[in-house]
């Protein structure tokens, strides 16, 4: 083996480190870098598709795949916890016992949930009468719930931000009012909407128009409700504040934490994310470590469509770090999100950095458009197709019709929409949709 | 820096104010302008304990370059939690920033 080879090590193969490593696979001389991507799990979960499974929408079999069917051909996976990166020394420490070197580290352990930071969260109420809808454990456990839940107070919990896809308790609470409305007890079952936020959601203009979405569904919106802790007893939720909200069924989503080796190697802030360059995406303590994905402390969303985003920027600056040249890519923050609010519609919204969503057409060629901020048929579709385009695309590092900068053109669809592939999808999302 | 959207009259001086309407510039801000700003948060009078943590914050500002956040004010700025929300209902790390003249902490998004 040429001893001379330099290795680039990912740690976690989500969704953020397999697109790094399909990206890389490519972008790099092979004959001097050699790429090593480790994980503690081998399945692969679609996570956005977690929403849809406490209505019976999707099932498990929807949202795993093994995660070495999206490495590039030959390449395998570590199967270890991380233990412990000392940047001093340019290793990292495997559970297993193996000692890794690196000459650059790319961190993508994404968030995970800290139910435990919560006083009486995780009591002899979990998953019983408190679930979370973030984990495939726990959608599927409150699946089961719905099945013979007859109705009562309905609380939807954000216990701190920042978390991930913070779009996704919003949709939950729009499927939900649906979802009962369709078996027939939504007069029985009492909605509210209990967040740390000022209102509805992180952005204001988003807020505006999905403030009034709530109020049309009949859903409570409680705001600046900061969760101190979970009263068992009385089945209470209790605010920092000493504010008090009754629940029958309250679904939470937890405090978001990043991986505890970070903490255990010192690189992370007090939820033990990243402190990353937001425009880099080079970590402001270590120049040879990235990070990339919900693992950073970046103020962009922690989302799957900002992973893809800031991939292609991130291999765009390690082939500049490797070249010895500035880093020249910079990453405006783009998110692009669906929005799901129930009967078969959708939202989009389009933003960065440094603009705001707003209203208008997201048009791509052969679909679409796409309405921005607006609610229609079409970006339900666009949000169901969206999982083809995860497994199929965005992970195996293929371009998405939707380039890293944000745009307020429409963008050419690539061929692969038109693929066969597409067409089996399609008639997939004829079929979740009742037909169109 | 975030960006100056508006304007605001404090004890006869005028202040840029950004989106969030937090002040803009660092040097607008004095122990007479946070009391005007906490009395806007509904803070009648500032005490010992509001003034630990508003110092803390600037603190951190000056370090960092970013507010601190909820969770960095409970482990380092020496009030809890529980005491934080007294001293600054709802959203602490959130009206400490403003009354302290910094931007919204980033955590906030
Ligand atoms: C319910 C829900 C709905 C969502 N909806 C959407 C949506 O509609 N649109 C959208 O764009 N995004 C959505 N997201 C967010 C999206 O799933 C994430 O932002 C995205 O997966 C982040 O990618 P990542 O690679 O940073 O993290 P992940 O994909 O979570 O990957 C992290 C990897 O690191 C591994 N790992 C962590 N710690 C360790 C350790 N100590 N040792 C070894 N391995 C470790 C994990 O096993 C995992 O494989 C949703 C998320 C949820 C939970």
């Amino acid at each position: 083996m040429n001893t001379q080879m330099k290795n680039l090590v990912i740690l976690g193969a989500g969704t953020a480190g397999t697109m790094m490593l399909n990206k890389l696979h490519k972008a790099l001389d092979l004959s001097q870098w050699r790429l090593t991507i480790v994980d503690n799990e081998k399945t692969h979960y679609y996570q956005p598709g977690f929403l849809f499974i406490p209505f019976g929408v999707y099932s498990e079999s929807d949202v795993v795949k093994p995660k070495v069917k999206f490495f590039p051909e030959g390449m395998n996976m570590i199967n270890s916890e991380i233990w412990k990166v000392i940047p001093e020394y340019n290793k990292v420490h495997l559970d297993n016992g193996i000692t890794l070197d690196y000459d650059i580290l790319i961190i993508a352990t994404g968030s995970k949930l800290a139910p435990e930071e919560t006083e009486g969260l995780t009591g002899k109420l979990w998953k019983k009468d408190i679930f979370d809808f973030y984990t495939l454990d726990g959608a599927k456990a409150l699946a089961e719930k719905f099945k013979t839940w007859d109705g009562g107070k309905l609380v939807i919990n954000i216990t701190e931000m920042p978390i991930k896809c913070p779009v996704a308790p919003l949709e939950f609470a729009f499927l939900a009012d649906a979802f009962f409305e369709d078996r027939g007890i939504r007069e029985k079952v009492h909605i509210q909407y209990v967040t740390p936020l000022a209102e509805a959601f992180t952005k204001h203009k988003c807020a505006e128009v999905l403030g009034h979405f709530l109020e049309d569904k009949g859903i409570e919106l409680v705001a600046e409700f900061n969760t101190g802790r979970i009263d068992n007893e009385e089945k209470k939720l209790i605010s920092w504040d000493e504010r008090e909200i009754e629940f029958d069924l309250l679904v939470t989503v937890p405090t978001n934490k990043g991986a505890d080796y970070i903490d255990v190697s010192g690189l992370g802030d007090e939820l033990n994310f990243v402190p990353t360059d937001k425009h880099t995406l080079q970590s402001v303590a270590h120049k040879n470590i990235f990070v990339i994905g919900d693992a950073t402390n970046i103020p962009a969303s922690k989302a799957g469509s900002v992973a893809h985003f800031e991939s292609e920027i991130l291999t765009e600056n390690i082939l500049h770090y490797i070249n010895a040249r500035p880093l020249a890519a910079r990453f405006d923050g783009h998110a692009n999100c669906f929005i799901e609010s129930g009967r078969g519609k959708a939202f989009l919204i389009d933003f960065n950095y440094d603009v705001e969503p707003m209203p208008g057409n997201f048009p791509l060629e052969h679909m679409g458009p796409f309405s921005l901020l607006k609610e229609t048929r079409m970006n339900h579709l666009g949000k169901l197709m969206f999982r083809w385009a995860y497994w199929n695309v965005l992970l195996k590092g293929k371009e998405l019709p939707v380039g890293p900068h944000m745009s307020l053109k429409g963008k050419i669809l690539d061929d692969i929409y038109r693929s066969n592939d597409f067409i089996t999808d399609e008639q997939q999302i004829t079929k979740l949709s009742g037909g169109i | 820096m975030s960006a100056a959207v508006a304007e605001k009259v404090i004890l006869g001086k005028t202040l840029a104010i950004d989106a969030d309407g937090n002040l803009v510039n660092l040097s607008d801000w004095n122990e007479d302008i946070a009391n005007e700003l906490a009395k806007e948060e509904g803070i009648e009078v500032l005490n010992a304990k509001h003034w630990q943590v508003i110092n803390y914050m600037r603190k951190v500002f000056t370090e960092t370059g970013d507010a601190p956040s909820i969770r960095k004010l409970t482990k380092e700025s020496g009030v809890d939690t529980k005491e934080l929300y007294a001293l600054f209902p709802k959203g602490p790390a959130k009206k400490a920033a403003r009354i302290a003249g910094l931007p919204k902490p980033k955590g906030c998004i």
